[in-house]
């Protein structure tokens, strides 16, 4: 379980607290996530609360940033083992945070806070996927340490003449 | 993608001043820094104050600061002022009349592919982030060696 603790973010003085989500957060990360990506996914969250939720015991985390008591980001992320021979990683597949709370160092507060889970769990890296052409993510991503992994991702139209011959 | 060697001097000169903002350094003590050619060096900074990244002070004490904001500049908006274009080496486009076969159009988009990448790498590093990673590696002799270096291992990957 991810630990709670309350620090003063030394770049602005404001109170920052990392936890473990709770069913109870399911609506603000709804809300947070629809001002970040521009699209509501309440289906999509509900099942994700389901999957990350219950128990946060290890290798699936949904973790929650509050601000003075009232929720401003969150960080998902799971371990995830032998895809095409990979050893056991981190992966991070959804972070938001609030447009009003930006450059209050929460998104790298919440990243912090997944790594640690991570290392408890014994896995050394920890990997995202982001498009090229969202240079506000990516650079976030590589301020962290991030740099391109061992792993090349590969997408495949499925529109009907795209699909290669059987 | 090979870059020119304004595009490598001018990356060595605005990253040593976003070091500290507040510095003034000459022309001479850059070059002098990072071993290259004041004449050289002295043509790109002429180039980085007219595009306002850096500040020319002149008088006593006077030399060049950094302009901007470290932690929003990338090292793209630097290379796109010396670099016309950032295609990669890997260029069908002027093989003449096979460039347009079915063949030459899959082998161009295969240099697309790389270019692309080559851009998104370039624009997603900001001199801020740049220069924590050189701080990082700062165990060589010099801090220019470690810029250096970083800039080497940033570019290896999209040669």
């Amino acid at each position: 379980m991810p630990h709670s603790d309350a620090i003063d973010s030394p770049a602005t003085g404001i109170e920052l607290t990392v936890r473990a989500a709770g069913p109870g957060d399911l609506e603000a990360v709804v809300r947070l996530d629809t001002e970040t990506s521009g699209m509501a996914k309440p289906a999509y969250w509900q099942n994700i609360f389901q999957t990350y939720v219950p128990d946060q015991k290890g290798e699936r985390y949904l973790l929650i940033a509050d601000v003075e008591g009232v929720a401003a980001g969150f960080v998902v992320g799971e371990v995830r083992a032998w895809e095409f021979g990979s050893p056991p990683c981190g992966w991070v597949f959804a972070l938001g945070v609030s447009n009003s709370h930006r450059e209050h160092h929460i998104g790298s507060r919440l990243m912090e806070e997944i790594f640690n889970c991570f290392r408890r769990d014994g896995v050394t890296s920890v990997r995202t996927s982001v498009s090229r052409l969202d240079t506000l993510n990516l650079s976030f991503f590589r301020s962290l340490g991030m740099t391109a992994g061992p792993y090349v991702q590969l997408e495949i139209s499925l529109d009907e003449d795209q699909v290669p011959d059987p | 993608m090979k870059i020119q060697k304004s595009t490598t001097f001018a990356l060595f000169a605005v990253l040593e001043l976003a070091r500290d903002p507040e510095a003034q350094l000459s022309t001479a003590e850059i070059a002098e820094a990072y071993g290259i050619s004041v004449h050289h060096l002295a043509k790109v900074m002429r180039q980085l104050v007219r595009a306002g990244l850096v500040q020319s002070v002149r008088g006593a004490g006077g030399g060049n600061r950094f302009n901007g904001n470290p932690n929003r500049i990338t090292l793209y908006d630097v290379v796109a002022l010396f670099e016309d274009n950032l295609a990669s080496e890997f260029d069908v486009a002027e093989a003449g009349p096979s460039a347009g076969s079915g063949i030459g159009r899959a082998l161009q988009s295969v240099g697309d592919e790389i270019e692309d990448l080559t851009r998104a790498t370039l624009q997603s590093i900001t001199l801020a982030t740049l220069l924590k990673h050189a701080a990082k590696v700062d165990g060589t002799p010099s801090e220019a060696r470690a810029v250096q270096t970083t800039l080497q291992d940033s570019l290896e990957p999209l040669t």
